[in-house]
């Protein structure tokens, strides 16, 4: 028998978690499975990961893939600071964090955008259904406004656009997806975590419960009927050499901090991810025109990672003794004798 | 004249917040320590950054009393806004040096008066423009020296002293205190009884430190790698401090990399966040916060004793409730941050009674942390943590890091694979865990503040859940053996004990020596943890009344001895509390302990 594995040696199976318990056609299903084949794709080593998340359906799904890794399901709404935490502990880990539209446009809208703000090196998914599925089916803060709920209630609040916030605060990774659309979901992920700092992908993911309905514009049919992808994206890991077999002139290549490409292929726009006011204005004008725009809106390389800017070490903080941490018995002396 | 009363006596500075002031006092103070005499500073400021009244207390006696003392001998009126009241608080006898021009109508009559034209001196002897007003602080210094004879060598230490860091501004202040110093000579003979006199043999050793630094120093002794705060007094300066000694102690002279982060989070919900992430992730990670932070913890502070993620959290204690008295003290976060959060939850309190504590209760925090994988709150407060207290140096540790039961690869390879994260195997309530990038298939698990089993996994089983709950009941059962053990003195054999904790410790000790003076002397227990140790219910089986100290409303620590005891010794607890934001004095614990003692029971 024999078993096809990674370059880790590992097969999908060791990309697998213990058995979902959301509902059956759960988007955020398929946003696990495009998880698995993007880890076990990349090659990423299990013990090198840490799952975070906070609370919800979507802060569950962690549970649901690569089962040998450590993972962290924290409190409501405060999964980047328990990020922050563990990056700055251990800047060797490989950070994923898996929200969702409650966790991170309502309850957690501050310490998600603190998180953009200091660039934490981790890929944040947002598995965003427009609703809170647990508490079952209230509108979250990125329902559109006019979106109608399962019982008929309509929203009459503007939408919170997690992309929209993320690019004005400079957040240096920026992708909207959706969770039937393999095909763009795992190069996003890869992308995501080749690139050190922080990188948000929202990924709409339909709640098929409460939110699949024709008044929503979170379903199925109506994303299938309104997406819009900006590029084609192919992710070529730092291991694998780059062929690029597109014509020239109808592709992009972006080199990402280890080594890794992403490459674009144009579609009907020509959109620049390194620039931001036309980041802007696609998501702008995505939403004038009642579409939803896919693909890699934005990039920056340049910026520096969180763990940069401390300026601590590449070795984790954690495995350092006391012979790092205490002052020497001279420094000790010396220094409270300066009390005196 | 009457008699001299030399070294036994308390200064009171009335000034003006943001002026200057307090390097004015902290001079005044290290040149009295230098002199040999014990001094006790308590500084008493507004909220504010500029402009209300501030008041600043230097209690100097021959014993080292540290507690505040409710007299004033000497004054300094610096301040018009405060000058009616201020004088009011001056004891017969006493002295007044005031700016000149106050108003000396319908003034008291059994006090003595300097007074001294600070403003005029100001404008006329100091030619520096843009530091006249702080300077001006100085002169006061230079009158003070001269009107209790304390040398300008110790002036000039109490200088030199105060602007390490900035020598070129030592001349400028010392030709300001001179400035004081020789008006005092010109104009005035010496007409009170207070004089100050070098002394030996009782500040020998001893070092002046806040709290806060001594905290900071104990976190960085303890190995802390990752500290997250938000700004808030009186907590802020443990953070402040310990970015200042991390610059100087922890940055790698080859590579300029920093061995610690200290990161300012965005509020104390991101600040208590980051910790447990960091210390879920193996650092040895803190938080420092007030009363309002710790408000906003209380569901992180759940989550880190349910999963059982090793915190530290530092509570300086201000008054409250809500916003409260920001810069006034308190101990009155006590039984809350015992059980901080819903649920059954319950925490390793540690409290400080000295700066020394501060240090030494900061650094092992860090072990106990580790060692029971759980919060361990370091509840200190205004008093202590921002004013300067004498103390002994500071011991270096005397043992490596504990960090507790921690599996490694090697460890998983032999147990081959074979662990549960929430298993007791030890039979001590306390499990093993793993830290995130341990280079082995078994060592991931699911860490969730949800129900779990033995293996982390997720359930909502009844008997699962309470075998949890009865195991971390177990685990605080055997922390609570480990912890500091109360300090007790049964000396007096006498049938009337006092319980306390924290700062109230300085009051305790110069109440004891008022009552043992006046013939009435009484045993004393300090409490350093909680849960309270077993010794509570001891010393209060062997006394017929306790009186339990501590500065807050509702006798928090009064009601958790009490839960602690046998039905019929809770009879013989009493109560005495202090909740006015000063710290407490001596008379706040012997007045009301004699009143109670003077009724039959």
């Amino acid at each position: 028998m024999s078993t096809t594995v990674n370059r880790v040696g590992l097969p999908r199976d060791a990309y697998k978690g213990a058995a979902t318990t959301l509902c059956a056609g759960c988007g955020h299903n398929s946003i696990t499975n495009h998880m698995i084949k993007a880890l076990y794709e990349l090659g990423v080593e299990p013990h090198r990961l840490a799952k975070m998340s906070g609370i919800g359906c979507s802060s569950k799904t962690p549970a649901y893939f690569v089962e040998s890794a450590h993972g962290f399901n924290g409190v409501h709404g405060r999964m980047p600071s328990l990020t922050t935490g563990a990056q700055l502990a251990n800047r060797q880990l490989i950070m994923l964090g898996v929200s969702g539209d409650g966790d991170s446009a309502s309850i957690g809208l501050g310490q998600f955008m603190h998180m953009i703000r200091r660039n934490i090196d981790c890929t944040y998914i947002i598995e965003d259904n427009g609703t809170y599925g647990l508490t079952k089916g209230q509108f979250s803060a990125t329902a559109d406004l006019g979106s109608v709920q399962k019982k008929g209630a309509v929203n009459t609040f503007q939408p919170i656009d997690p992309c929209a916030v993320a690019l004005t605060l400079g957040c240096s990774f920026i992708a909207r997806s959706f969770s039937g659309d393999g095909k763009q979901v795992v190069p996003l992920i890869k992308a995501a975590i080749a690139h050190r700092g922080t990188a948000i992908i929202d990924i709409i993911s339909p709640c098929v419960t409460f939110n699949d309905h024709d008044g929503s514009t979170k379903s199925y049919s109506w994303v299938k009927d309104h997406e819009e992808s900006i590029a084609d994206v192919s992710f070529i890991p730092f291991f694998e050499e780059v062929h690029v077999d597109y014509e020239p002139g109808t592709t992009r290549d972006v080199e990402l901090h280890d080594g890794s490409h992403i490459i674009l292929k144009k579609l009907g726009e020509d959109h620049d991810p390194s620039d931001r006011r036309a980041a802007m204005r696609v998501i702008e004008e995505g939403r004038a025109a009642g579409h939803l725009v896919t693909g890699l809106l934005y990039l920056d390389t340049t910026m520096a990672d969180f763990a940069t800017t401390e300026n601590i070490p590449q070795r984790p903080l954690r495995d350092l003794g006391e012979a790092e941490l205490r002052l020497s018995r001279d420094d000790f002396a010396q220094f409270m004798s300066e009390f005196a | 004249m009457t008699q001299q009363i030399i070294n036994d006596l308390t200064i009171q500075a009335a000034t003006v917040n943001g002026s200057g002031s307090q390097t004015a006092n902290l001079i005044l103070t290290r040149a009295i320590f230098h002199m040999g005499i014990p001094v006790a500073p308590k500084n008493v400021f507004p909220s504010n950054i500029e402009g209300l009244p501030t008041w600043y207390q230097l209690r100097v006696t021959p014993e080292g009393h540290m507690a505040r003392s409710d007299k004033v001998d000497i004054l300094v009126a610096f301040n018009v806004a405060t000058w009616h009241q201020d004088l009011k608080t001056v004891r017969p006898g006493g002295v007044v040096i005031h700016e000149e021009v106050f108003s000396t109508a319908d003034v008291r009559s059994d006090v003595t008066y300097y007074p001294v034209p600070f403003s005029k001196l100001a404008k006329s002897k100091i030619q520096n423009d843009t530091l006249r007003k702080q300077l001006a602080n100085m002169i006061y210094v230079g009158v003070v020296a001269g009107v209790l004879g304390i040398p300008m060598e110790a002036l000039e230490h109490g200088v030199k002293r105060q602007f390490l860091t900035k020598p070129k501004a030592v001349q400028l202040n010392v030709d300001a205190i001179k400035v004081g110093y020789d008006y005092w000579q010109d104009n005035f003979s010496k007409q009170d009884p207070y004089r100050l006199e070098p002394m030996t043999g009782m500040v020998e050793g001893k070092v002046l430190v806040e709290g806060n630094q001594a905290a900071a120093l104990g976190a960085l002794m303890g190995g802390v790698t990752v500290a997250a705060w938000y700004p808030i007094t009186p907590s802020s300066s443990v953070c402040e401090n310990l970015i200042a000694y991390s610059e100087r102690f922890r940055t790698d002279p080859k590579t300029g990399e920093k061995l610690i982060s200290i990161v300012q989070a965005e509020d104390e919900l991101a600040a208590v966040g980051m910790a447990i992430g960091a210390g879920w992730a193996g650092a040895r990670a803190m938080t420092s916060t007030s009363g309002p932070g710790i408000s906003l913890m209380a569901e992180f502070a759940g989550l880190a004793y349910y999963a059982e993620v090793p915190v530290v959290i530092f509570d300086i204690q201000r008054i409250g409730p809500s916003t409260g008295l920001p810069t006034r003290t308190s101990q009155a976060d006590v039984a809350f941050a015992f059980t901080l959060s819903h649920g059954d939850t319950r925490h390793i309190v540690l409290l400080p009674g000295t700066v020394e504590e501060c240090y030494e209760f900061a650094r092992d925090a860090f072990d106990y942390s580790d060692r029971f994988q759980t919060p361990v709150f370091m509840l200190s407060d205004l008093d202590l943590g921002m004013n300067l207290w004498m103390t002994p140096e500071f011991k270096y540790p005397d043992k490596p890091f504990d960090r507790g039961k921690v599996l490694s690869k090697e460890d998983l390879e032999r147990l081959a694979g074979q662990w549960g994260r929430y298993q007791d195997v030890d039979s001590d309530g306390v499990p093993y865990r793993t830290l995130p990038g341990t280079d082995h298939p078994a060592a991931g698990y699911f860490t969730r503040g949800s129900g779990h089993d033995e293996f982390a996994r997720y359930t909502e089983n009844a008997d699962a859940y309470a075998r949890n709950m009865d195991r971390l009941g177990r685990k605080l059962e055997t922390a609570r053996q480990m912890l500091p053990a109360p300090l007790i003195d049964e000396s007096t054999k006498s049938p009337v004990g006092l319980i306390a904790f924290g700062s109230t410790h300085a009051a305790v000790v110069e109440a004891r020596e008022a009552l043992a003076a006046a013939g009435k002397p009484v045993d004393y227990m300090r409490v350093r943890a909680l849960p309270l140790s077993d010794e509570v219910a001891a010393f209060v089986s062997r006394h017929e009344r306790v009186y339990v100290v501590e500065q807050n409303r509702d006798g928090q620590v009064y009601d958790l001895v009490r839960l602690a005891l046998p039905a019929d010794l809770v009879a013989r607890v009493h109560s005495i509390r202090h909740y006015n934001g000063q710290p407490i004095p001596a008379v706040a614990i012997t007045e009301p302990l004699q009143q109670m003692e003077a009724v039959p029971a």
